[in-house]
């Protein structure tokens, strides 16, 4: 039989503020010693009280607009009550009938098509403390660390309407993208500011109902694996399916070293949460001013600066969706756009996306972390057109200049590539064409392909610092004359 | 109003001796029962209510203020390690 995939994917966004969703506890507890950010709050500790954190709610809401949601003018957060160790109240706030956001979507391009998935909600709710799994005096023990207790969340779920990896992926990085943009979060999803937990499972192809089962998947820490661990699934259910019996509803992790998902049975929890309204936080009433205001503050997002770039610049799609990848990126082609005097969009996006963008994906870092500035690039442009230094130098220059930061003439100086002049190019020239006289000969004889070789010649003697088309053409002169 | 007492004891990670399972059962009947009489009152009315402070949209900037300090954290947990709350293995053994 063939089968279908399901999925769904829960996707949690933990917000960069500078202090916790309910307590002044620093948020930025990457890399702290453990426990060292807390407070009776996130420590759950009897009589503390929860104040809710300002920023945070906006960039929930803000997340929520960039979404196409229903931002709901009242909302209210609620307890989830489960017992967990790495939940210290034995409840997580969470909001359950009114989140603050719903019934969204977000549009992608997969392959060339364009796909709409539609968003069931976008909450807020706060993080659980960390666990760690280690042996102590020869027994198993689970540690932890609270310091992540209480960061805000913001988990977005969408509707099971994904039937690929890849549009899975699409949507992920789709929701990473806008995220970024907004500014709310750096999704990182190796340090875990994103953790997207897919729910797959098959049904005979040309059905339409829900299957009867589904398998969550967690602690998955690339886009990749993303990928990986749903074809494993997929690959796993079928053989299964197949067999005449039904997978088992259960929580699996990824294994990135044996390339396969893995039971995760932690021990048994009921899944009965018994969502009351949070007696300790009063509820938020919004007005459409506040909500349009909201949204009057959101910088550009991704769909509309592609298409103002497309509209601005005259380039294709293609280009500018690649601009546009990152909200960086996209601000230093248009500051290069505008700080080199000749504008010329396409070659600078040529620059941009052949250059830059290709090490930036080569070395995985982002724009931010280059001490690179979109001057330096308009300013080796417009050393190559008045002929100080070669394309092909430039191009060396410009890798430089991303890995070590320095300006253009800097770079030029230090390792001496300025192009020779034309006087000096004339005289290579003329040397050449006497050096090999039997050469110049043939050529003049009809044999054409052996202009290549003089011009070989002619880089040769010069290091490569002569303009191929200046060369081409003293050598067509002197070789008439 | 019968009520499932083993339910209830795991979801409130209770261990209930059989004789104190006897007890709460009853007592919460007796509870669920009260709340009838409640549902018997016309709340037509009345506006559905989740919180009785009668305040509304309590925030607070988002500043970071000191914590506690590690051992301050600590101080009450049965059981710590490398400045970690220590608790038994929470996965079971792989099959």
């Amino acid at each position: 039989m063939k089968y279908e995939p399901v999925i769904g994917l829960e996707i949690h966004i933990e917000l960069n503020t500078k202090s916790k969703m309910f307590c002044s506890c620093s948020a930025e507890y990457f890399g702290a010693d453990p426990n060292t950010h807390t407070c009776p709050v996130c420590l759950g500790l009897p009589g503390a009280l929860p104040v809710a954190n300002k920023v945070a709610i906006a960039s929930a809401q803000k997340l929520g607009i960039a979404l196409h949601c229903e931002n709901l003018l009242s909302s209210k957060f609620d307890r989830k009550n489960y017992f967990y160790p790495d939940l210290a109240k034995g409840y997580q706030i969470s909001q359950y009938q009114e989140p603050f956001s719903l019934k969204g979507y977000i549009e992608f391009d997969v392959n060339g098509e364009t796909v709409k998935i539609d968003v069931t909600r976008a909450h807020m709710e706060e993080d659980t403390g960390k666990l760690a799994h280690a042996e102590v005096e020869n027994k198993k023990v689970s540690l932890i660390d609270f310091n992540r207790s209480g960061v805000p969340l913001v988990e977005i779920v969408s509707e099971p309407q994904i039937h690929s990896s890849d549009v899975a992926k699409g949507y992920a990085q789709k929701l990473q993208q806008i995220a970024r943009y907004l500014g709310i979060s750096d999704c990182d999803m190796e340090k875990g500011s994103m953790r997207i937990e897919p729910n797959v499972s098959l049904r005979p192809a040309g059905s339409n109902d829900l299957p009867q089962y589904k398998v969550e998947l967690k602690n998955i820490n690339s886009f990749r694996f993303v990928q990986k661990a749903i074809e494993y699934e997929i690959t796993r259910q079928t053989e299964i399916l197949e067999k005449g019996e039904t997978p088992a509803l259960e929580t699996r992790g990824w294994d990135e070293i044996k390339n396969k998902t893995f039971s995760q049975r932690a021990k048994e929890m009921a899944h009965d949460y018994r969502y009351f309204p949070e007696p300790d936080l009063p509820p938020y009433l919004f007005t459409k001013e506040y909500v349009a205001e909201l949204k009057a503050n959101m910088p550009e997002l991704p769909d509309e600066k592609r298409a103002r770039f497309i509209r601005d610049y005259q380039l294709s799609t293609y280009d500018c969706a690649l601009l546009t990848t990152d909200i960086d990126l996209a601000a230093f082609f248009e500051d290069t756009v505008k700080a080199y005097p000749k504008g010329e969009p396409k070659r600078i996006a040529n620059w941009i996306i052949g250059e830059l963008l290709r090490r930036l994906n080569e070395s995985q870092t982002p724009l931010s972390s280059l001490n690179l500035v979109p001057a330096s690039l308009a300013e080796l442009l417009l050393l190559t057109d008045e002929g100080k230094i070669t394309t092909a130098s430039a191009k060396e220059i410009f890798e430089k200049m991303i890995t070590s930061g320095k300006n253009a003439q800097e770079l030029i100086k230090e390792f001496g590539v300025e192009a020779i002049t034309t006087d000096k190019l004339e005289e290579v020239v003329e040397m050449v064409i006497k050096q090999n006289d039997k050469v110049v000969a043939e050529y003049k004889a009809g044999k054409e392909q052996v202009f290549g070789y003089l011009i070989g010649q002619i880089q040769r003697q010069t290091q490569g610092k002569a303009d191929p088309k200046t060369a081409a053409d003293l050598l067509v002169k002197k070789i008439k004359k | 109003m019968k009520i499932d007492i083993a339910h209830v004891a795991k979801l409130a990670n209770l261990k209930l001796t059989p004789k104190e399972e006897k007890d709460f059962e009853k007592q919460l009947s007796a509870i669920l029962d009260y709340f009838k009489d409640l549902q018997k009152l016309n709340t037509e009315k009345v506006e559905p209510i989740s919180n009785i402070t009668g305040l509304q949209n309590v925030s607070r900037e988002d500043e970071p203020k000191p914590s506690l300090s590690q051992e301050d954290a600590l101080k009450n947990a049965p059981k710590i390690h490398n400045g970690f709350f220590e608790v038994d293995a929470i996965f079971q053994e792989n099959e």
